[in-house]
């Protein structure tokens, strides 16, 4: 090599360092909304919808009516490729463009991201996921977790199944399963069903599907065979769950008994299994399908323009519906904050006021165009999940339907075991700071 | 041109011998410290820091520590990740069971633990070699995984599964946990690479780093010169997961702030291993460029679209990266099967000659 490739190597090398020197945007013209995405990697066929569904509703709120409160916002996406390093990086990104709030949507993001929050003054939505004990707004002021835990899945399971079985009594002796991917998010719902099984006498199964064999689950479905639990409960994700899904069907295994929770219940979750699946049941909040007006207008406003990643024919499916239903959190977040604080454009304090009285209910939602669409939810100072009711959802063969009522979580039992792990957090973590944070009247 | 070393005589064996025997070395040494140690706290961004700077620095320990088994005594090891987690969770039971004690302590200390378990994986290394080392050490990165996935006491029967760091602090200063400042973190993590780079630059160019190279380039011959292998491989084996063991510990104390086990899979031990090559086998210097290259290119490439205005979606610029920086390793492979560090070496040696090279 010669020394003039020397020197142009160490010039190409030199330029590509300069644009590490950071820029802040500035925030001062809208509301700065990052969404950590994941449309890489291998969760990618559960992170494309959601994201897709996300940003086209707030891209549809800055088309139809001009953003929120008539300040635009600006919405950015990060990719994390569900990769916790490549999350932290971009949270380290966006934290100093004045962000108000961040959705890591991962477990292993939003763990580090607790702690984080209070200091930064950034609060964490995970919507239905990250670490159950943070439903304690005593504790956790800073994280919100709407609108239910995965304690509140396991508990409405349990209540499903109850009443399949003609009451909760009725669940003596029965044998209920659990196949879960062997990692937090999986182990998730085994402190509330080993209470339930403790209370209601049923036999808890459990089937731990380790993450590197996602793919190949049949030595778990032949201890299933072998067990025969008359209901089972599926906690996986990404490839794991149309494996479950297909080996069921392969194991004939009734589909009316294999409930998965609501990450279990993408369309490419069941669709691989297709008419095979006719039955499975999966854990929902939010509405499937095209049938809302507010659909209507992200189809009018955002992907007919090709202002969208989203292929039409994907709109309306579960997962982008529930990536909708999350930015319509953030949305309400926003107007609650805007008007909490009398501000046009908030910040991450204000935005956490107005998480925290943040109430849709069902005139709301008829309001925003989503009348039925999810259930009405609220968030107070200390509850900052609300525990609100879910739904199976039912596939037909090819779609999601509804499949039942919705399911009130058991509140009762799972309440105090959120208590409980909330403080032995608090304990754990020495000096993990008080609340501070004043609570607003609603 | 000014890198030459005309002029500089040695007087006594000690300078001769020296890691650095050319002045200009000394002082590019010299400055990259003082950029390290002055500039980047006092004027880099917490993006710079946190993101960029803390994360390279511990890969770039992990990275020499693994060097120190395959690429100073050939023995191949795909069990990096797990001896990072024996690191990262020794440190957290020690200071959850004795949290008086200086936190700093039990990140060096759990390196022990960890040197402990890589003896015990490093057994079999007498009998097998290569790639069939390689997947004994696999062995111990699986068994360790099913450890901190299955075992609640690893994680003190914590519900979510995961371990938290608590808040640690140093002479009233928080060291550990959310409210640490970056900078503080940053400095401890670059006091702890600087002195144990330099100890293992100490053992490299000592007996025991002889000792090694003797193994790697001919074992039966250094058996002969009366190097014994049960220990010299041990020794490599316990050294190297020492300094595996603190990567592991820093990265969750002072970069994650808390882990799941899945951080520790072997994707991990992939990540170290493509540094180590990539960077050079048997070089210091080579984790350093291996550990940016590896890990701060994909970033910077991250942040060129964006710069230079053209509108791209986040996931394209996924995608691209990892193009680039796949056909970027292989180029460089091509042209350098011998690593960063190799290049490094003969970008020097050209300079040096320059612009006369006959």
């Amino acid at each position: 090599m010669t020394m003039k490739s020397y020197l142009l190597g160490a010039a190409v090398a030199v330029a590509a360092g300069l644009p590490l020197l950071p820029v802040g945007a500035s925030a001062a013209d809208g509301i700065y909304v990052p969404l950590f995405s994941y449309r890489t990697g291998p969760f990618a066929g559960s992170g494309t919808p959601i994201v897709n569904g996300m940003a086209d509703y707030l891209n549809m709120l800055n088309e139809r009516d001009g953003g929120i409160g008539g300040v635009k916002l600006i919405v950015e996406e990060c990719e994390t490729g569900y990769d916790t390093k490549k999350g932290l990086e971009c949270y380290e990104q966006v934290k100093s463009k004045n962000p108000v709030l961040t959705n890591p949507y991962s477990t292993g993001i939003t763990l580090p991201l607790i702690g984080k929050a209070a200091i930064d003054k950034i609060p964490v939505l995970s919507m239905a996921y990250g670490l159950s004990a943070s439903a304690d707004g005593s504790n956790f002021p800073w994280v919100f977790n709407p609108p239910a835990t995965y304690w509140d899945g396991a508990s409405m399971f349990v209540s499903y199944v109850g009443k399949q079985e003609g009451g909760l009594d009725k669940l003596k002796g029965k044998k209920l399963g659990l196949v879960y991917l062997d990692a937090p998010y999986g182990k998730e719902p085994i402190p509330v069903l080993e209470a339930l099984a403790k209370d209601y006498g049923f036999e808890l199964k459990l089937y731990p599907v380790p993450a590197a064999e996602m793919q190949n689950q049949s030595s778990q479905w032949l201890n299933i065979r072998r067990d025969r639990p008359d209901w089972i409960y599926l906690q996986g994700f990404g490839a794991m769950n149309p494996t479950a899904v297909k080996e069921a069907a392969k194991n004939s295994y009734p589909m009316d008994h294999l409930i998965g929770n609501w990450w279990a219940g993408g369309d490419d979750d069941a669709r691989p299994a297709g008419a095979d699946a006719k039955g499975y049941l999966s854990l929902d909040f939010n509405q499937v399908g095209t049938d809302f007006p507010v659909i209507q207008d992200i189809l009018k406003h955002v992907v007919d323009k090709g202002k969208s990643q989203t292929p039409k024919e994907k709109v309306g499916e579960n997962l982008y519906n529930r990536g909708v239903l999350n930015s319509m959190i953030i949305a309400e977040g926003i107007r609650n904050a805007q008007k909490l604080s009398g501000k046009k454009v908030i910040d991450g304090t204000d935005m956490r006021r107005g998480l925290e009285t943040l109430v849709i209910s069902a005139a709301r939602l008829k309001e925003m165009g989503a009348d039925g669409f999810a259930a009405p939810m609220a968030v107070t100072c200390a509850d900052h999940s609300g525990h609100n009711a879910a739904y199976m959802a039912k596939w037909d063969g090819t779609k999601w339907t509804k499949g039942s009522d919705w399911i009130e979580p058991i509140k009762a039992k799972v309440m105090p075991l959120i208590d409980e792990a909330s403080k032995a957090y608090a304990t754990a973590n020495a000096g993990w700071p008080k609340r501070s944070e004043a609570c607003d009247a609603k | 041109m000014l890198y030459r070393e005309a002029g500089q005589f040695k007087s006594s064996y000690t300078a001769d011998m020296a890691v650095f025997p050319i002045l200009q070395d000394r002082i590019g040494l010299g400055i990259v410290l003082f950029i390290a140690v002055v500039i980047i706290p006092y004027f880099g961004s917490s993006f710079l820091i946190q993101a960029i700077m803390i994360p390279f620095l511990i890969f770039s320990l992990a990275s020499i520590g693994l060097n120190l088994l395959t690429g100073y005594t050939g023995l191949l090891s795909l069990g990096t990740g797990a001896f990072m987690g024996v690191g990262a969770y020794a440190c957290y039971k020690l200071t959850t069971y004795f949290p008086g004690v200086n936190i700093i302590v039990w990140i060096l200390a759990s390196g022990f633990f960890s040197a402990a378990v890589g003896v015990v994986f490093g057994l079999p290394s007498l009998r097998i070699k290569g790639f069939y080392l390689a997947v004994a050490t696999l062995a111990a990165q699986f068994f360790l995984s099913w450890c901190f996935i299955r075992q609640p006491w690893f994680y003190n029967y914590n519900t979510s599964g995961a371990i938290e760091v608590p808040t640690r602090a140093l002479f009233g200063i928080p060291v550990t946990g959310a409210t640490s400042s970056f900078t503080t973190r940053y400095f401890v993590v670059l006091g702890i690479v600087i002195v144990m780079t330099w100890l293992a630059s100490n053992l490299v160019h000592g007996r025991i780093g002889r000792m090694w190279m003797a193994v790697r380039d001919m074992d039966l011959a250094a058996e002969l010169i009366g190097i014994r292998l049960l220990q010299t491989k041990l020794l490599a084996f316990a050294i190297s997961s020492f300094y595996s063991g603190v990567a592991g510990a820093l990265l969750v104390f002072m970069w994650y702030g808390s882990a799941e086990p899945s951080v520790f899979d072997v994707n991990l031990s992939f990540f170290i291993l493509f540094m180590v090559i990539i960077g050079g086998l048997g070089s210091l210097t080579g984790s350093f460029f291996g550990a940016a290259l590896i890990f701060i290119l994909p970033i910077v490439l991250r942040y060129i679209p964006p710069k230079l205005g053209i509108p791209i979606q986040s996931a394209t610029v996924d995608h691209i990266q990892y193009m680039v920086i796949g056909a970027l390793i292989v180029i460089f492979l091509i042209a350098e099967p011998a690593g960063l560090a190799r290049l490094w070496q003969i970008g020097k040696q050209k300079l040096r000659v320059w612009p006369f090279p006959y």
